[in-house]
């Protein structure tokens, strides 16, 4: 079990294709769900509401972190303990939040898409959590990688 | 992407340090411990790894069972486990979402 997801995807389209696909709000909207009040500003909050059926009722929210032309696109978002209707809205300010990373880098057939999304603890050292990044071997197989790991370092 | 998110935020935090680490190791295998028991071993004082088991047992990882004058303490996966398939629907989500993507700019 890691801290963090990391996604690669591979995109038959330019890169500034796949850029306009992120950071246009009406665009962002259309793939990932969402209707945004108005377009994505670095260092600025943006709002809307997510329109994917059964969820329409959750709001969106995030900051935006950053905005280079072409090759990075991240904003914080919260994660609140439920979705359901009946404690929506939940208190995002008081949510802990992740961070979401897209980066592009263009290869021979369009374009390189690595996402990721990280700071689901704040762990001073990610290695910690490296017995648990395989579900492989049940917990007696996690346990012993946990205990091997622990013993090399302490 | 929008499925529910439950937080694991405490639990990660609970996790990130290397002595817990060690106790849950122990405790794993299944047999409670008592305090005494953790701390054999250990250059660690009984205050200091009762302070870490409250952390661990705060986040429902472990559980103290009292018998007699004595608590011991055992492990419950639940926690990891459901922290564990959290992440697995995050990521099942951003899945979904660039598939999504993809469709949208090859279009």
């Amino acid at each position: 079990m890691t801290d963090r997801i990391e996604k690669r995807i591979e995109l038959k389209a330019p890169i500034s294709r796949v850029w306009r696909a992120l950071t246009d709000y009406r665009e962002f909207g259309e793939w990932f769900r969402v209707k945004l009040d108005g377009p994505f500003v670095q260092g600025q909050v943006s709002r809307g509401h997510i329109t994917y059926p059964g969820y329409e009722h959750v709001k969106w929210e995030a900051v935006v972190q950053k905005m280079e032309p072409e090759r990075l696109f991240s904003f914080t978002w919260p994660h609140p303990k439920s979705f359901d209707k009946v404690d929506h809205p939940p208190d995002y300010s008081q949510e802990p939040t992740t961070l979401v990373e897209f980066r592009l880098e263009k290869t021979a057939s369009g374009t390189l898409l690595v996402l990721t999304e990280s700071g689901f603890d704040k762990l001073p050292d990610d290695r910690r959590l490296e017995a648990f990044r395989r579900n492989d071997g049940g917990w007696t197989q996690q346990m012993k990688n946990i205990e091997n790991h622990v013993a090399k370092t302490s | 992407m929008a499925a529910k998110r439950l937080s694991g935020a405490p639990v990660f935090a609970a996790l990130g340090d290397n002595v817990r680490l060690s106790l849950i190791a122990k405790l794993s295998a299944g047999q409670p411990h008592s305090i005494s028991q953790l701390t054999k071993g250990s250059r660690l004082t009984r205050q200091a790894i009762t302070k870490h088991l409250r952390v661990l047992e705060r986040v429902g990882i472990v559980h103290s069972v009292h018998r007699g004058r004595e608590s011991r303490f055992e492990f419950d996966p639940k926690p990891i486990e459901e922290t564990k398939r959290y992440l697995d629907d995050v990521s099942q989500q951003w899945d979904q979402a660039l598939n999504r993507l993809k469709a949208f700019v090859e279009d």
